[in-house]
C-alpha cells in the first residue's frame, strides 16, 4: 500500500487513520515560533461522517486509502442491501444499510448516485443535489393558491416527506433539493 | 514540465499595486527616521545553526573548483557586519529563503524587512514597530503581554516554574487535535500551547500583540537578562497579527564567544536529529570579536503585512507568483 508524507498533503487526499478511511478537507503548515514544524489537519472519517482535527508531524507519513468516487445507477433493495450498477460496464455493487443512511430517501431506480467505494465496496452513497420525483401522497390541493404561502407536507415516491404549496397534488413531479429535503419547483413529466 | 502549466499570476493586479505602495511607504517611513537601505548579499558561503531552520543551497564553481553556497535565511549576519563597520541605523527589504516551510501562511521564498537600531531598547524598537504598523497597515494600537503573562492568563501555567510533564498534560488536555504520542521536548510542548492555545485568543483581540520576555532556552541570538521579577529572560519579542506571526525583534546579543557557543550547541543538536551542520560564519564572529555596538533589530514578513493589509488568507494571493508555479 502506498503511502503518504506530511508534504503531499492536500485537500480531497484519502488516507487511512486507525483503520478507517479519511479525506483530507484543510491542511495547515504550522511553524511555532522558530520550533519544529507540524501540519494542522482537518480530516473527515469517511466511515462515520464526522469532521476531526489531528496533528502530523512534519515528514511523518500516513498509509493512502484505496478509495475512488464512481456513478452508479441505483437497481434494487432486498431488504438487506440497497444494490447498484455501473452503468458502462454493468458491474454490481451491494451497499449496507450504513452506506445509504444519508440517501435512503432518495433513492430511485435508475438514476444515478455517487457511490464511494473503499476497497471495491460501497461506503457511502450520495444523492445527486437535485432530483424530479413524484408525490404519492398529500392533501388534496388548494386550486388557485398558488401564493406558496403555509404549505403542508407531501409524501414522494422513494419515502421522503417534503414540505410543498398547497396547490401541489398527488401525481405530480416535483423538484427537490437533496441536501435540505426542499421543494424546488415543479417538474415535468420525463 | 506539469501538463497543465498555470503561468497565471497568483495575485490580483490589485494586490500587486498594494504592494508597490506598501514598499514605498516603508522606505518613505525609513528615509524620515534616518534609517539607510542597504542590500546583502544573498548568497553566503555560511549559514545559520537554528535546528528547525533548514537553509536551501547550490554550488559556486570556479575553475574546475566548486564550493557550496548558501541562501540566506534573513539579512542578518551580514546587516550585523555592516553595523560593526559604523554604518548606523540600517534597513534592508530583500527576498529571504526557508527550505521546507510551504502553506497557507509560509512560501519557501518570500519578502522579508529587517532593520537595526543602534542604542535602541527593546522596547523603543517594539514602539517603532507598532508605529510602522499602524502607519503602514492602519493597524490599532499594539498590545504588550510578557510569555509569562500569556500562559498566566491563558492557561493558568507559572512559565518559569511549571514542570514540563504538567506542560505536555494541559497540551494533550487543551489540543484534541493532538495525540497521546506526540513527542517533543520542553520548548516543544511551550511553542505548541502557544500556537494552538494561545494564539488563536490572541487574533479576537483585533490588533497587533507583542509579545516580551521569552524564555531563555528560546534566546536565539537574543541576550539574555534579568527582567523586574528578578527571572531568567530571552530579551525577545514576537508580533502577533491576524493570527499570523508577523515579525521577530531581538536585543542582540552582542558577545562573541557566547554566540559562538549557541552556533555549537546549535550544530550538537543538529547532529542529534540527523540533520546536517552548519558551517558557522566566521565573518559574523570575527565582526562581533571586533565589536557589534549594542543594538536592537526587527525582521518582519512583507508578504504577511501585505495579507493583513488586504485580509488574504493565502500567501500567494500577496506574492505576484506562487512558489510552486515559480
Amino acid at each position: 500500500m502506498a503511502s503518504y508524507s506530511t508534504n503531499e498533503f492536500k485537500a480531497g487526499l484519502k488516507f487511512m487513520l486507525d483503520g478507517d478511511p479519511c479525506s483530507i478537507i484543510e491542511n495547515e503548515f504550522v511553524k511555532p515560533g522558530k520550533g519544529q514544524a507540524f501540519n494542522r489537519v482537518k480530516f473527515r472519517n469517511l466511515k462515520t461522517g464526522r469532521v476531526n482535527e489531528r496533528t502530523f508531524k512534519t515528514n511523518e507519513t500516513v498509509e493512502s486509502a484505496d478509495v475512488v468516487e464512481v456513478e452508479l445507477e441505483y437497481s434494487y433493495s432486498d431488504g438487506e442491501f440497497w444494490h447498484f450498477m455501473d452503468p458502462n460496464t454493468f458491474e454490481q455493487y451491494a451497499a449496507d444499510a450504513n452506506a445509504i443512511t444519508d440517501s435512503k430517501d432518495w433513492l430511485k431506480e435508475q438514476y444515478l448516485y455517487t457511490v464511494t467505494l473503499w476497497n471495491g465496496a460501497p461506503l457511502l452513497v450520495t444523492p445527486p443535489n437535485f432530483v424530479n420525483l413524484e408525490v404519492v401522497d398529500t392533501d388534496p390541493g388548494v386550486r388557485g393558491d398558488t401564493s406558496g404561502g403555509g404549505g403542508k407536507p407531501a409524501k414522494l415516491e422513494t419515502g421522503a416527506v417534503v414540505r410543498v404549496p398547497l396547490f401541489i397534488e398527488i401525481g405530480e413531479i416535483l423538484r427537490v433539493d437533496t441536501r435540505s429535503a426542499a421543494y424546488v419547483e415543479r417538474a415535468k413529466k420525463e | 514540465m506539469t501538463n497543465n502549466p498555470n503561468w497565471q499570476p497568483s495575485a490580483s493586479l490589485e494586490a500587486l499595486q498594494r504592494r508597490a505602495q506598501l514598499l514605498a511607504e516603508i522606505r518613505r517611513f525609513f528615509e524620515h527616521r534616518g534609517v539607510l537601505e542597504v542590500n546583502t548579499p544573498i548568497l553566503s558561503a555560511a549559514a545559520p545553526t537554528a535546528p528547525y531552520l533548514q537553509s536551501f543551497h547550490t554550488t559556486f564553481e570556479l575553475a574546475g573548483q566548486s564550493q557550496t553556497r548558501y541562501l540566506h535565511t534573513s539579512p542578518e549576519f551580514a546587516m550585523k557586519r555592516l553595523l560593526a563597520a559604523g554604518s548606523g541605523a540600517i534597513y534592508q527589504l530583500s527576498p529571504v529563503f526557508r527550505n521546507g516551510e510551504l502553506g497557507r501562511q509560509h512560501s519557501p521564498e518570500f519578502f522579508m524587512l529587517e532593520w537595526y537600531r543602534p542604542a535602541f531598547s527593546l522596547t523603543e524598537l517594539m514602539t517603532e514597530v507598532d508605529i510602522l504598523m499602524q502607519q503602514v497597515a492602519a493597524t490599532a494600537p499594539a498590545v504588550v503581554y510578557s510569555y509569562a503573562e500569556l500562559f498566566e492568563q491563558f492557561l493558568q501555567l507559572d512559565v518559569h516554574q511549571v514542570e514540563t510533564d504538567m506542560l505536555k498534560h494541559t497540551a494533550l488536555q487543551r489540543i484534541p487535535a493532538l495525540t497521546a504520542d506526540w513527542q517533543t521536548d520542553r520548548d516543544g510542548w511551550l511553542e505548541i500551547l502557544m500556537s494552538e492555545v494561545i494564539e488563536p485568543q490572541l487574533s479576537q483581540l483585533n490588533r497587533p500583540v507583542l509579545v516580551t520576555e521569552f524564555p531563555p532556552s528560546q534566546a536565539q541570538l537574543a541576550k539574555i537578562a534579568i527582567n523586574a521579577a528578578g527571572q531568567s529572560v530571552a530579551m525577545r519579542f514576537e508580533l502577533y497579527a491576524g493570527g499570523m506571526e508577523l515579525a521577530n525583534g531581538y536585543d542582540e546579543l552582542c558577545d562573541a564567544a557566547e554566540l559562538r557557543q549557541r552556533f555549537e550547541w546549535d550544530n550538537q543538536t543538529r547532529q542529534q536529529q540527523g540533520k546536517p551542520q552548519m558551517p558557522i560564519d566566521e565573518n559574523l564572529l570575527a565582526a562581533m570579536q571586533s565589536g557589534l555596538p549594542a543594538c536592537c533589530g526587527v525582521a518582519l514578513g512583507i508578504d504577511r503585512l501585505m495579507m493583513l493589509s488586504l485580509a488574504k488568507d493565502n500567501i500567494n494571493q500577496v506574492r505576484s507568483i506562487a512558489f510552486t508555479e515559480s
